[in-house]
């Protein structure tokens, strides 16, 4: 098989806290191929953010820190890069948006200011070509009157537009890999489906892969090729999407779909929502063995003792668990 | 619509042509330049016993409607009969007797706890308001009674909101609810801000309080599924106003509302075997302080004519209990 685009090796990003180190982020693993869309899904505090920013690097330093693990991005570690490196890796390589637009959006500088600063800067064009690539890419993302609009300011746009502004300076050069942090989770849901079917056409239009971080199950099992699960700063389960969905190995990937109400299912009210018993534990010296243990169905005294690896069960199908 | 059309007898809570303005000041005098019409005409009625869901999304006035209930939003116009008596005429002393009956939770089970007061305090508050309780004692007994129906547990009466996760925090929001015994609960986005295998826990709470307390919801959300999952009934609203009313199995079975239809379609599916044709809307919902004429949906509607930007369509009856108002559906 070919070199994977982007492949996390056993990362963990720490961050020192008054309380004690908080392992956010506790040896994971993870790859993506080229041109692959890879969902990253788990629940607040599982890490799935932590591991997105630190490929980019975009953890403050300190208080956090990079303990252990490679980010290979074509081969090459990322880890050691300092930030002139890094700058010629984000946007042209590696794009990035965030959930909240409007906190990533500068609101004193117009969008095509903000969109033109971007491509003057990794492809050396003058201010006035880089407006006008503004002005295309405002329209690639289907924004009526791009010409007029590349004058707006951040507020002018409501928050599905703002995504979109932020779709465009992402893809503004081109980058092999767009990280997609909760892209859609702020926007109403007929809103989301815009943006999810404009990401899906951008990707088809540049090849690049997508790294979509998100934890809304529907979101993933529509967009997705393949998934990997995290809880608790750890991933527990990696697979094709239709494995993951048809054949979840991991006892929380299965109590987790089976958690979410379906509409297209005449379940009503008769049938109760499977729930989760308890809450997501403390990342502050956590116990050993299974982080999962706590919360488990099938608990055994063996789960406290060590924490299990990540086993391949199936070709391409991976699970943290003893059983 | 004319008053009364959807409703039946019977109904423990009955909104008729509710409408909330809000205005929009503008200028160095603050003088009122706009309105927006945030409820534009609202009509529903919620039998004892059962859950009406009202879904649509940000701005369709749902949250409004719900705090109109209460009146914790003045109403500009309309009437809210519960249990035969019209809220928006209540003086201050009915409305605080109102409020044994009718309780609210809210989304935000961080910003809606008092952070200074123990889970003691802020749930046995209603209490003492009220004069539910004769002694201190009956008043702790009580208190820890709640915390235990709801999952809590005793010794936590002590503790503080913030050494709670955000599940916790909403059991003790609907600790405090419960304290009055009240009949009507109108649950705001309850679990819209949980992680899903703490949303599943909180749902199966609420299904199981309302089974053994007789309790009538009022669910407001914009999460389709958990609404489909958790109502009996379910409205449909877009800027300010009802689209469809059904019982919830016949909305997502055959929607007749273009609005509802593109909304169930946007919902994604958690399996990736079910493909769907998606009918997608375009553009963004139009600003509420100048909505459009007509039908307010005509801008985006895949079905619309020409009359529809003008003429105003009634919430009409198209099948036994299935509301819908569209020109052209049903």
């Amino acid at each position: 098989m070919a070199e994977p685009l982007l492949d996390i090796r056993d990362l963990k990003t720490w961050f020192k806290t008054d309380d004690g180190m908080v392992r956010a982020v506790d040896g994971v693993s993870l790859h993506i191929d080229r041109g692959e869309t890879l969902g990253v899904v788990g629940e607040s505090g599982c890490g799935k953010t932590v591991t997105a920013r630190s490929v980019l690097k975009l953890i403050d330093m300190p208080p956090g820190r990079f303990e252990a693990g490679q980010i290979l991005w074509q081969g090459r570690d990322l880890i050691p890069l300092d930030e002139t490196e890094m700058n010629k890796i984000r946007a042209r390589e590696i794009a990035i948006i965030f959930q909240e637009p409007m906190t990533s959006l500068n609101p004193v500088y117009t969008v095509g200011d903000q969109i033109a600063e971007v491509i003057e800067l990794h492809q050396k064009l003058s201010r006035k070509q880089a407006m006008v690539g503004a002005a295309d890419m405002l329209k690639l993302v289907n924004i009526p009157n791009p010409q007029r609009r590349v004058h707006d300011y951040p507020h002018q746009f409501s928050g599905g537009m703002r995504q979109r502004v932020m779709i465009a300076m992402a893809l503004s050069c081109q980058p092999k890999l767009l990280i997609a942090d909760e892209p859609t989770t702020a926007l109403d849901v007929t809103i989301q489906a815009q943006i999810l079917e404009l990401m899906q056409e951008m990707k088809e239009r540049f090849g690049m892969a997508i790294m979509l971080i998100t934890h809304a199950m529907g979101v993933v099992a529509e967009t997705t090729q393949r998934v990997v699960v995290m809880y608790a700063g750890k991933v527990v389960e990696e697979a094709s999407v239709e494995a993951l969905f048809g054949d979840p190995r991991h006892p929380y990937t299965q109590g987790l779909i089976r958690s979410i109400p379906r509409v297209d299912r005449s379940a009503g009210r008769q049938a109760r929502l499977e729930s989760i018993p308890g809450s997501v534990p403390s990342l502050l010296d956590p116990p050993p063995g299974c982080r999962f243990a706590s919360r488990c169905r099938y608990v055994m005294p063996a789960c406290t003792q060590a924490i299990p690896p990540l086993k391949e069960v199936a070709p391409g199908h991976k699970v943290a668990c003893i059983l | 619509m004319s008053k009364m059309e959807a409703t039946k007898d019977g109904a423990l809570l009955s909104v008729s042509d509710l409408r909330k303005h809000f205005a929009v000041k503008g200028g160095v005098l603050s003088r009122v330049v706009d309105k927006v019409h945030a409820v534009d005409g609202v009509s529903f009625d919620i039998a004892a016993g059962e859950t009406l869901g009202l879904v649509g999304e940000s701005g369709c006035g749902k949250s409004t409607t719900g705090r109109c209930i209460l009146r914790l939003i003045e109403p500009s116009s309309g009437e809210i009969w519960f249990e035969g008596a019209d809220v928006t005429k209540m003086d201050a002393t009915a409305l605080r007797a109102l409020r044994r009956d009718m309780q609210i939770i809210f989304q935000d089970p961080y910003a809606s706890l008092n952070p200074r007061l123990t889970v003691g305090a802020i749930v046995g508050e209603a209490l003492t308001i009220h004069n539910l309780v004769k002694s201190r004692r009956a008043h702790e007994e009580r208190v820890v009674q709640l915390l235990e129906t709801v999952g809590l547990q005793a010794d936590h009466m002590r503790r503080f909101p913030h050494e709670f996760s955000g599940g916790q925090r909403q059991r003790i929001g609907i600790a405090r609810a419960l304290a009055v015994e009240p009949k009507l609960i109108v649950c705001d986005e309850p679990v819209s801000a949980l992680d899903v295998s703490i949303q599943a826990q909180v749902i199966n709470l609420l299904e199981d309080l309302q089974e053994q307390f007789g309790l009538t919801y009022l669910f407001i959300a914009h999460d389709l599924s958990v609404v489909e999952h958790i109502s009996t009934r379910i409205a449909v609203m877009y800027l300010g106003r009802v689209v469809e009313i059904a019982p919830a199995r016949d909305l997502y079975d055959t929607p007749l509302h273009p609005y509802s239809e593109a909304l169930l379609s946007a919902v994604p599916i958690p399996d990736p075997t079910v493909k769907r044709q998606r009918i997608m809307l375009q553009g963004d919902v139009p600003n509420p302080i100048n909505p459009p004429s007509g039908c307010h949906f005509h801008t985006r509607c895949p079905i619309a004519k020409p009359d529809c930007a003008t003429r105003v369509p009634e919430l009409r009856e198209s099948r036994p209990g299935h509301w819908v108002s569209c020109h052209y559906r049903g």
